[in-house]
């Protein structure tokens, strides 16, 4: 009996000296990188950069970008291209999902997963060369004689909703969402809402009743990662935005590429809130998630 | 009406790669024009001339990206035999931490370890971009993994421990073979995650390592359509490679896919 127990110890111990040993290299990297990068961030944005002459910590960066019209406008803009960049890649994904449903051909389905692996900023350039105001839809619509000069045709790219921004993403996540709803129908088989319809259920009580709750926990951590993504894009915006208002990440690596060392904690500042945006709601969505499977149980 | 959205969805779909192609071979491309007013090889010329940087962004790039993904090979497979196979007090903890930085863009957690970077002499330098790429890119082999051994059988191992096969046997003869299809399909990926990075390399690199995104974004910028054109062909050649070789193994499901909304 004893020593069953004690064989028992041996070999938990054993395991979770397994488990350190395996996941010890992967976790010495992350600490160092995104928790260290986090931590030195918070450290830097209070202030405290001993290389620009600063050794004091105060909160002077945070109220300083609060102040400053340029970060709360590219606050507004970035949520602004996020949300529209999200709402728009789960319509289009949802509604390019069913119409290609049930065809098995593979033809259709690789095409459609295409733009999952080309680079953004691939894309960006093609966008640009069809949407800027000489870019080849402008060219056709002069040659059909809807505009006479390239400033007849509205700004898509360096414009203040960024839309030049939102096609290259939109683009790239209509197929993430439509796979992640493809895999969903498939699951559940062949015609669930069609079933419903024979019960007696109303189109719209289809949608509701079945199709959404269907849907909605493997869409919404897909939304999740498009809106996290969107909001830290980077290279995209600085290619097709505007200057200013700009995307936060734009903003945080102007501050902090600045010659004047003092803007740095500002940068710092910038970047941190960015961060920490981003966790909270993927902390958020976990307890969400959590919370609601609790519920079902 | 279904067959139309087919039609519509292949013409979005190709439809970009239009411009790229006819822009990188026009010469003299000016508005109101749709078709180019004449054609000339300038770009391709300019692509393949070995002393114009192309081939050595290229191979930087190519190396950059094999090394980071033997990198995250190497931490991430027994990362993700420990969250896949284990349970283990503080899993969710590390489970967390550990695929953490898909979600949070990684400029904003970057730029405070920078100026260590600085410090210890690793800025300007390809090993520096390596390092900074291990963040976007490790949890992206982690989680690939954890799904692949959330679903393996480890009996195979214990059977083969029974009749006498050591630990690296046991690794090389029975484990490597069972994963490998995973060890692809995450190496592909993290191949492409590395590939396409722009901005830890522009960081770190500080303008003394060119990278081919970097290339293209200069090129872009300036307003060189015909090279720009050029350089997105060759940049976009490996991610449809990777697609072709790994289409299969994509599904809603996979974790594959999870990671591909950040690509």
């Amino acid at each position: 009996m004893e020593g069953t127990r004690t064989a028992a110890v041996r070999g938990i111990t054993r395991q979770r000296l397994t488990v350190l040993l395996l996941l010890t290299p992967a976790l010495v990297v992350v600490l160092l990188l995104f928790t260290g990068g986090l931590a030195l961030g918070i450290i830097q944005s209070f202030g405290y950069l001993p290389a620009a002459g600063l050794t004091t910590f105060t909160l002077d960066a945070y109220r300083k970008i609060f102040a400053m019209p340029g970060f709360v406008r590219s606050a507004a803009f970035t949520l602004f291209v996020s949300v529209c960049t999200t709402m728009l890649s789960v319509v289009f994904g949802i509604g390019t999902a069913f119409a290609l449903r049930g065809r098995t051909g593979r033809a259709a389905t690789f095409v459609y997963q295409i733009p999952l692996t080309v680079p953004h900023l691939v894309v960006a350039v093609a966008v640009m060369m069809l949407v800027s105001q000489s870019g080849l839809t402008s060219r056709v619509l002069f040659q059909l004689g809807l505009i006479g000069e390239p400033a007849d045709f509205p700004a898509l790219l360096y414009d203040p909703y960024g839309v030049g921004i939102i096609l290259v993403y939109v683009w790239k996540q209509i197929p993430f969402i439509g796979l992640i709803t493809l895999s969903v129908l498939q699951s559940v088989g062949e015609n669930y809402e069609g079933l419903s319809r024979t019960l007696g259920a109303s189109r719209w009580q289809t949608v509701r009743h079945v199709l959404i709750p269907l849907l909605l926990p493997a869409i919404v951590p897909g939304s999740i990662i498009i809106f996290a993504f969107v909001f830290g894009s980077f290279e995209v915006p600085l290619l097709l935005g505007k200057s200013y208002p700009s995307m936060l990440s734009v903003l945080a690596y102007r501050l902090y590429i600045d010659v004047d060392l003092t803007m740095r904690p500002e940068a710092m500042a910038t970047s941190v809130l960015i961060a920490l945006f981003v966790l909270a709601l993927t902390v958020l969505y976990r307890f969400a998630a959590d919370l609601l499977q609790r519920r079902r149980l | 009406m279904t067959r139309a959205a087919i039609v519509l969805i292949v013409v979005a779909v190709t439809g970009p790669a239009l411009p790229l192609v006819v822009w990188s071979v026009s010469h003299g491309w000016w508005f109101p024009s749709v078709l180019p007013d004449g054609f000339s090889l300038r770009a391709w010329n300019y692509v393949f001339q070995s002393d114009a940087g192309v081939f050595t962004a290229l191979f930087t790039s190519l190396g950059i990206a094999v090394a980071v993904t033997l990198i995250t090979m190497l931490l991430g497979v027994p990362a993700g035999r420990a969250l896949g196979m284990h349970s283990f007090p503080g899993r969710r903890a590390a489970e967390f931490l550990l695929l953490a930085p898909i979600i949070v863009p990684g400029l904003a957690v970057f730029m405070g370890v920078h100026i260590f970077f600085i410090r210890i002499g690793l800025v300007d330098t390809a090993l520096g971009v390596i390092i900074a790429q291990l963040l976007p890119c490790l949890p992206y082999m982690t989680v690939i993994m954890s799904g692949v051994f959330a679903n393996y059988e480890r009996e195979a191992e214990q059977q083969a421990r029974c009749l006498g096969a050591r630990s690296f046997q046991v690794f090389l003869h029975i484990t490597l073979p069972a994963i490998m299809p995973g060890i692809v399909t995450g190496g592909l990926f993290v191949f492409l995650v590395s590939w396409s990075q722009y901005v830890l390399t522009l960081l770190v690199g500080g303008g003394r390592v060119i990278t081919l995104p970097l290339l293209l974004f200069s090129f872009a910028q300036s307003g060189d359509h015909a090279i720009a054109a050029a350089l997105s062909l060759v940049f976009v050649l490996p991610a449809i490679v990777v697609l072709v070789v790994t289409s299969r193994y994509i599904s809603g499901t996979s974790p594959a896919l999870g990671g591909m909304g950040r690509i």
